[in-house]
């Protein structure tokens, strides 16, 4: 048995400590350890994305990093983002158009196309399919994804636009 | 698919590092980002017994001007490269460069530091470095050191850093006025390590090509600096450059290596093919730039 060590991070926005081993990596940690099972894991090498969550403020793969890196460090999940109106849109989106059917990979696509949406002004298609590139889908194709996902800028763009107006004529 | 057992120490001066190095030996290695000492340990590709997490060390950190280069940092991420005012400005290859490098969610935690010391031949850094003529800066047991970029790789994930040595820098020199600078690159799939690239600078006086670097990359067993071929357009009026001894002397002077999808011929024809498009597309950018 490997011997554990407390690991104490911010997770979802609560600071939290659990004891893990050293080369328990991140995504096992929230899975096995905390019990967030949104995150979900692949490949375990860095190639499909399916188990991207936040540190930092950006996304990063959960597999790629041993739960002891992640002392101190500021860690969202998809879990934590349940309130969050740009993510509510992208899963609104994804359901209405099929962007998943076994639905492995929709985390980590969740994560990352959030992450775009919110570094992005004028989001476009071959962007959206270049930074989407990074996560493997072994069912859809894709196609409906990038749809989901630029419908999902389409109508965050659309209530920005009035809350922009009402501030206008509150204003005036 | 998971790593074997280690113990993991923060390590928060360079004194605690050696003599973890000193005690260990081989068995103590340095994780920086960890994008690809983590996938190779997955895979019991790597097995160390101490990892030595150098992100809280002194000194790796940050991008700084100092008066003809650029001082990187061995622990800035991709990321930072990317959004840093500096190299936009002064050395652009590199932003450009970060664009064709894995996924956004390994760019947010890939160094540079670890990039470079990783030395897989068909990443892009490597080739960057050594056309912008950059330097390792190197600490370790002995003090410090510097190595031109041209001589710091010795071959397939082999470079020039001596037992307990680390890369704490890059020194990159600022690009003078009139230099011209672009990479491209074949992939399979956006994102991948190269088939074949290259990282080409230009450096232009009065309409004329004064002096050139290409380093091409996915090529060989390490990016490498094709020299005939860079001789053949010094003296080129920039307006007229024909690319085709340039690409002569490269297919004679590299020894391309077969990597899992091509072989060396192909690879040939490949960065020979590369070559001209990415010559032509200098020329035809520095045209809009001036017109
Ligand atoms: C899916 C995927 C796609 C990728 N695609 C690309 C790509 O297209 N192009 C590309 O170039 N790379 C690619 N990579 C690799 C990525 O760029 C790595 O981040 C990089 O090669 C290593 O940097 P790191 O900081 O993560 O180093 P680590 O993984 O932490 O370390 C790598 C090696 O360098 C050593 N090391 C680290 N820092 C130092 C230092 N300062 N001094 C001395 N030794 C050090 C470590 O001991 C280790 O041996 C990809 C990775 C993944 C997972
Ligand atoms: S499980 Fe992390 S990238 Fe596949
Ligand atoms: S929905 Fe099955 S892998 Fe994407």
């Amino acid at each position: 048995m490997d011997s554990v060590f407390p690991i104490t991070l911010t997770l979802n926005g609560r600071t939290v400590t659990h004891d893990a081993p050293q080369r328990m990596t991140l995504a096992d940690f929230l899975r096995q350890t905390v019990g967030l099972t949104a995150t979900h894991i692949g490949c375990e090498h860095g190639v499909c994305g399916a188990c991207t969550v936040y540190v930092d403020g950006r996304i990063a793969r959960g597999c790629l990093m041993f739960a002891i890196q992640a002392e101190g460090c500021d860690i969202r999940t998809l879990e934590g983002l349940a309130d969050d109106e740009r993510m509510q849109a992208l899963q609104k989106h994804f359901h209405a158009r099929n962007a998943l059917q076994c639905g492995f990979c929709t985390s980590g696509m969740l994560l990352t196309a959030h992450q775009y949406l919110g570094s992005q002004e004028e989001p476009s298609r071959e962007e959206a399919r270049e930074y989407l590139s990074g996560n493997y889908c072994r069912c859809t194709g894709y196609q409906a994804i990038v749809e989901a996902t630029l419908a999902a800028s389409d109508e965050l763009a659309a209530k920005a636009g009035c809350k922009d107006e009402e501030a206008g004529r509150a204003e005036a | 698919m998971k790593a074997a057992p280690f113990d993991y120490v923060r390590v928060s001066c360079f004194e605690e590092m050696q003599e973890i190095f000193a005690a260990h030996g081989d068995d103590a290695q340095v994780i920086a980002g960890g994008q690809s000492l983590i996938p190779a340990m997955a895979m019991r590709m790597a097995r160390p017994s101490v990892l030595l997490d150098i992100a809280g060390l002194p000194g790796l950190s940050g991008i700084e001007d100092t008066g003809d280069a650029i001082r990187i940092g061995a622990m800035a991420r991709y990321v930072d490269l990317r959004e840093s005012a500096l190299l936009a400005t002064h050395v652009p290859l590199i932003r450009d460069a970060v664009a064709l490098i894995a996924h956004e969610a390994i760019r947010s935690r890939g160094t540079i530091g670890g990039n470079l010391a990783h030395a897989d031949p068909a990443s892009e850094m490597p080739a960057v470095v050594q056309a912008l003529d950059a330097r390792i800066d190197i600490r370790g047991p002995e003090g410090q050191r510097s190595v031109p970029a041209a001589e710091f790789f010795l071959g397939t994930y082999a470079v020039d850093l001596a037992p307990g040595e680390i890369i704490v820098s890059v020194t990159v020199p600022k690009a003078p006025a009139g230099r011209l600078s672009g990479i491209q690159e074949f992939v399979r799939r956006s994102g991948d390590y190269a088939s074949a690239g290259g990282a080409f600078v230009l450096d232009v006086e009065n309409g004329r090509i004064a002096a050139a670097r290409l380093a091409c990359f996915g090529v060989c067993d390490r990016a490498v600096l094709a020299e005939q071929a860079a001789a053949t357009l010094v003296g080129q009026e920039l307006a007229a450059l024909d690319p085709e001894p340039a690409v002569k002397a490269l297919a004679s002077e590299i020894e391309p290596t077969a990597d899992l999808h091509n072989g060396p011929a192909t690879k040939r024809h490949l960065i020979g093919v590369l070559t001209k498009r990415l010559l032509a597309d200098m020329v035809s950018r520095s045209g809009k730039a001036h017109g």
